[in-house]
């Protein structure tokens, strides 16, 4: 079979705020780019943000990076590698002004700066008072921001491949990366990217959960291909729950809405963040509230008929100021719950939210590997970054309004670095002979005809194996059947079958497609999270309740072909500053 | 509850049908969306096509027309609906397969009107002021996801695609002119000149009806309209 062969000097995989960033970046350089993405750019899940991005501008109170990083590499429980966050929160200004500059809506304060809003995890200096560090527009901040630079990539021409599906990358024998397999999904012909560099910005995995905040497109596409492609996935234990999602639904309420004053009540009516977080209460950590709402509702303090829930109070602040600072969420109660927020509490729960683990880059943007010559060499030629990545700038729990910021930082990062590779590398590397074997083998293997599971079934019953056995809380009990469970399913979808073959947009390919990648995907999660047998940030295991520095205070490598987890050190060391040595974390 | 949904795949048809669907009551709740039947149905029937992604109304994936009305599956309660619910894609636009439309013809009319920032200024350090007051301005116009409801509703845009801009694009191009920041109102003002391209709207409103982010083209197109004629005099 012949597949036709573009060439260019980057491949972009994912047109969310991280790819489009890194896009902008490149093709003002004058690279030639293509960025293929299998929904249309402003569909990708960037689009949902609400809250803010955070960057210490101190428009609203005093402010400065070296109090951000602080929070950070707290909120991290420690984990987050300093030099990359370092270098993050640095960025942070710049990279909001140049939003502003490609026109981003921000919402204005009376002097016409950027509005700020307080956002959970946020402080002055080092630990002291509340922060107001999130610029927002609106509470639509990631559809102004996904649009415009969707809008700005108009304006400079770079070249896109819209609903084009990515299905494997091609690796070289000695490591580089040149390019991946894709498809275009209304066609449903095959497509081979030749490229010096590629970036991964595929975004995160959060469809591994039945409830969850995410869209239906986020399904770890880009973690998983990295793996196919002798890559280990980083800290996949750590995945966030959010402390507000609505309850049953998982349609996300902004931690905004606690930013403007919001508060949580149990049953009794008691604000019990209180008692878990004296000084900083529903304004703690996400990983500290969504511990705390998961306690309440086990100790039988929830709300409504099943005590399932608890509920997120706004009507204490006034119609005007609800409407105005949090309309989109006032809108989307409106049609889910079908009442008015600045009336009637909404009740919430965690909710499956975002993947701090990923593929592991330094603070470029490049893919490092364990290699014999140490712990980290580069894969020539693959970057990564936003949320399939991990830098680590989150480690073991993300601060909100810390993505948007990472996407925006390490997508120019990346594009910055592309430039230099291509200097040095002029020209495209041979493609060899078996380049697209292992994506034609995954799509062969779908062709197959006759009886089998669907996919639908599979996919249900993964998303709430992991929710019973990698939730909030765990234990080595609950885990271990839960890798049992999902190795179980794992070997199920050797016999699943698709009943649709046809070539034009058949979207079930597409799905079962994504199925295997959240298979791989799960299953690095819940191997991971078995391994690590101490509690640091969102990973909480009721049965190694502690933080445990001596034997934890390193990431976590987990490996698909002997689905085995190794570790690597934590970067402890700023590039400038001095290390934030690991303390007890109070909020 | 009962379904009659617009099928076509090239591939088998050689023109589209309308199918009937029954979804059993059992697997129902009081509070589903649309979006939530066809998923259930797609599940039974995994050939049955449409797009879709975030489920919350903000990605614009899954517009098509439901009962006459063009509207987003995702925050469509089933509940509003009669039956038989008939689901089609959005008028006027190429299907390429069931519910999903080429929305080639759209994106060309939204990138014809330059839909960015344009300010040639130096760029300064910081942000570039606005004032609440003017911020305010953007409202009703920033939010516009692309869903293409309004645009397909227009009849003006269904007897002229290729000349009239239609409504989502117009209103890209009054989001600028209405930015403090931008600076190409004239340039943006002049691409639209002619009896087409702007001057097509007749002022139906359908676009108004049925915009499921409740924005307004129509008032849009008027304020375009307004600075047309001061530029002129
Ligand atoms: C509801 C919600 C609210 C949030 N609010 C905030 C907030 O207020 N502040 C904050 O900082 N963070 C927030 N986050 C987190 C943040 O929005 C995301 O982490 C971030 O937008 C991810 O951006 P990304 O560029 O990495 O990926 P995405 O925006 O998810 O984009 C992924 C891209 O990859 C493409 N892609 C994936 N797989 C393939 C494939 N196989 N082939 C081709 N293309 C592919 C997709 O089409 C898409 O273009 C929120 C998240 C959610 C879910
Ligand atoms: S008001 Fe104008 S743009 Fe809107 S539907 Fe009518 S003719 Fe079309
Ligand atoms: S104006 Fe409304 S209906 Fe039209 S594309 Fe935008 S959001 Fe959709
Ligand atoms: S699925 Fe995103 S708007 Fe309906």
């Amino acid at each position: 079979m012949h597949i036709p062969n573009r060439r260019f000097d980057t491949l972009i995989i994912g047109a969310g705020g991280g790819g489009l960033r890194a896009a902008l970046q490149l093709s003002s350089a004058d690279a030639h780019v293509a960025v293929v993405s299998k929904v249309f750019p402003t569909r990708s899940h960037t689009v949902a943000a609400q809250g803010g991005v955070n960057a210490a501008l101190a428009n609203v109170r005093p402010d400065n990076w070296h109090w951000h990083m602080f929070d950070t590499v707290k909120g991290s429980d420690y984990l987050g590698d300093q030099d990359a966050i370092e270098y993050m929160c640095r960025a942070a200004p710049q990279a909001v002004y140049e939003l502003e500059h490609f026109g981003v809506p921000f919402s204005r304060l009376d002097d016409g700066r950027i509005y700020q809003r307080q956002f959970g995890g946020q402080s002055m200096n080092f630990g002291g008072e509340q922060a107001a560090r999130t610029c927002a527009a609106a509470d639509r901040t990631g559809h102004a921001i996904l649009h415009s630079l969707y809008q700005q990539n108009i304006r400079a021409k770079t070249h896109f491949f819209d609903e084009f599906f990515a299905i494997d990358l091609i690796r070289d024998a000695e490591g580089c990366l040149l390019g991946a397999l894709v498809m275009e999904i209304a066609s449903g012909e095959l497509l081979l990217i030749q490229a010096k560099t590629t970036l991964l910005a595929t975004g995160g995995a959060g469809q591994l959960f039945r409830t969850n905040t995410n869209a239906l497109i986020n399904t770890g596409d880009g973690m998983a291909m990295a793996l196919r492609a002798g890559i280990p996935l980083q800290d996949m234990e750590f995945f966030q729950f959010h402390p507000t999602g609505i309850a049953g639904k998982g349609m996300l309420i902004t931690e905004g809405a606690r930013g403007e004053g919001g508060y949580l009540v149990n049953a009794e009516g008691a604000r019990f963040m209180e008692r878990y977080a004296a000084h900083a209460k529903d304004l703690a950590s996400r990983d500290v509230v969504s511990r705390a709402i998961a306690t309440e509702i086990r100790e039988g303090r929830g709300c409504g008929e099943h005590r399932d829930h608890v509920l997120l109070k706004l009507d204490h602040l006034g119609t005007e100021t609800v409407h105005k600072r949090l309309p989109a969420v006032c809108d989307m109660v409106g049609t889910f719950l079908g009442t008015d927020p600045a009336e009637t509490p909404i009740p919430v729960a965690p909710t499956a939210h975002y993947t701090m683990g990923g593929i592991p880059t330094n603070r470029f943007a490049q893919v490092i590997i364990p290699e014999q010559q140490g712990p980290e060499e580069p894969v020539p030629g693959l970057y990564a970054a936003g949320e399939c990545a991990c830098v680590s700038v989150h480690g073991a729990n993300r601060l909100g309004g810390n993505s948007l910021l990472d996407i925006l930082v390490f997508g120019r990062a990346a594009a910055n670095h592309i430039v230099d590779f291509l200097k040095e590398n002029r020209y495209h590397r041979p493609l060899p002979d078996d380049a697209v074997e292992q994506g034609m083998a995954r799509l062969a293997r779908w062709e197959q005809k006759g009886e089998g599971e669907s996919v639908d079934t599979l996919r249900t019953e993964l998303a709430l194996v992991m929710e019973e056995n990698c939730g909030v809380f765990r234990t080595e009990e609950v885990l271990s059947a839960g890798l049992d469970k999902v190795t179980a399913l794992a070997g199920r979808l050797a016999d699943v079958r698709l009943r649709d073959h046809s070539a034009v947009f058949n979207t079930a390919r597409i799905e079962a497609l994504e199925l295997e990648n959240l298979m791989d995907v799960a299953l690095a999660t819940v191997a991971s999270a078995l391994q690590r047998q101490e509690s640091r940030g969102a990973h909480s295991r009721i049965d190694y309740p502690e933080r445990d520095d001596v034997h934890w205070l390193k990431h976590s490598l987990y490996d698909r072909t002997t689905r085995t987890v190794d570790y690597k050190p934590v970067r402890t060391k700023p590039i400038t500053v001095n290390s934030f040595p690991p303390k007890e974390r109070v909020y | 509850m009962k379904f009659s949904i617009y099928r076509y795949n090239p591939e088998q048809d050689t023109a589209p049908w309308m199918q009937d669907l029954v979804l059993d009551d059992s697997r129902i709740r009081p509070d589903m969306m649309l979006l939530d039947a066809l998923l259930l149905l797609k599940a039974q029937d995994e050939t049955l096509s449409f797009r879709r992604s975030c489920g919350e109304g903000v990605c614009g994936s899954d517009g098509m027309n439901i009962n006459g009305r063009n509207g987003l599956a995702c925050i469509t309660p089933l509940a509003s609906l009669g039956t038989p619910v008939t689901v089609r894609p959005l008028p006027g636009m190429p299907v390429i397969r069931d519910l999903i439309v080429d929305f080639e013809p759209f994106y060309r009319q939204y990138r014809a009107v330059s839909p960015y920032l344009i300010n040639n200024d130096p760029v300064p350090e910081v942000e570039r002021r606005q004032s609440p007051q003017q911020r305010e301005q953007l409202d009703g116009l920033y939010e516009c996801i692309l869903c293409a409801c309004c645009s397909t509703a227009c009849p003006s845009f269904w007897w002229n695609p290729d000349k009239f801009l239609g409504p989502a694009a117009l209103l890209q191009s009054a989001r600028f002119m209405a930015d403090s920041r931008d600076q190409a109102t004239d340039e943006r003002l002049a691409e639209l000149e002619g009896p087409f391209r702007l001057f097509r709207c007749h002022t139906i409103m359908n676009c108004v009806e049925v915009c499921p982010k409740g924005l307004n083209p129509t008032r849009a197109i008027g304020r375009i309209k307004e600075l047309m004629v001061k530029r002129s005099i």
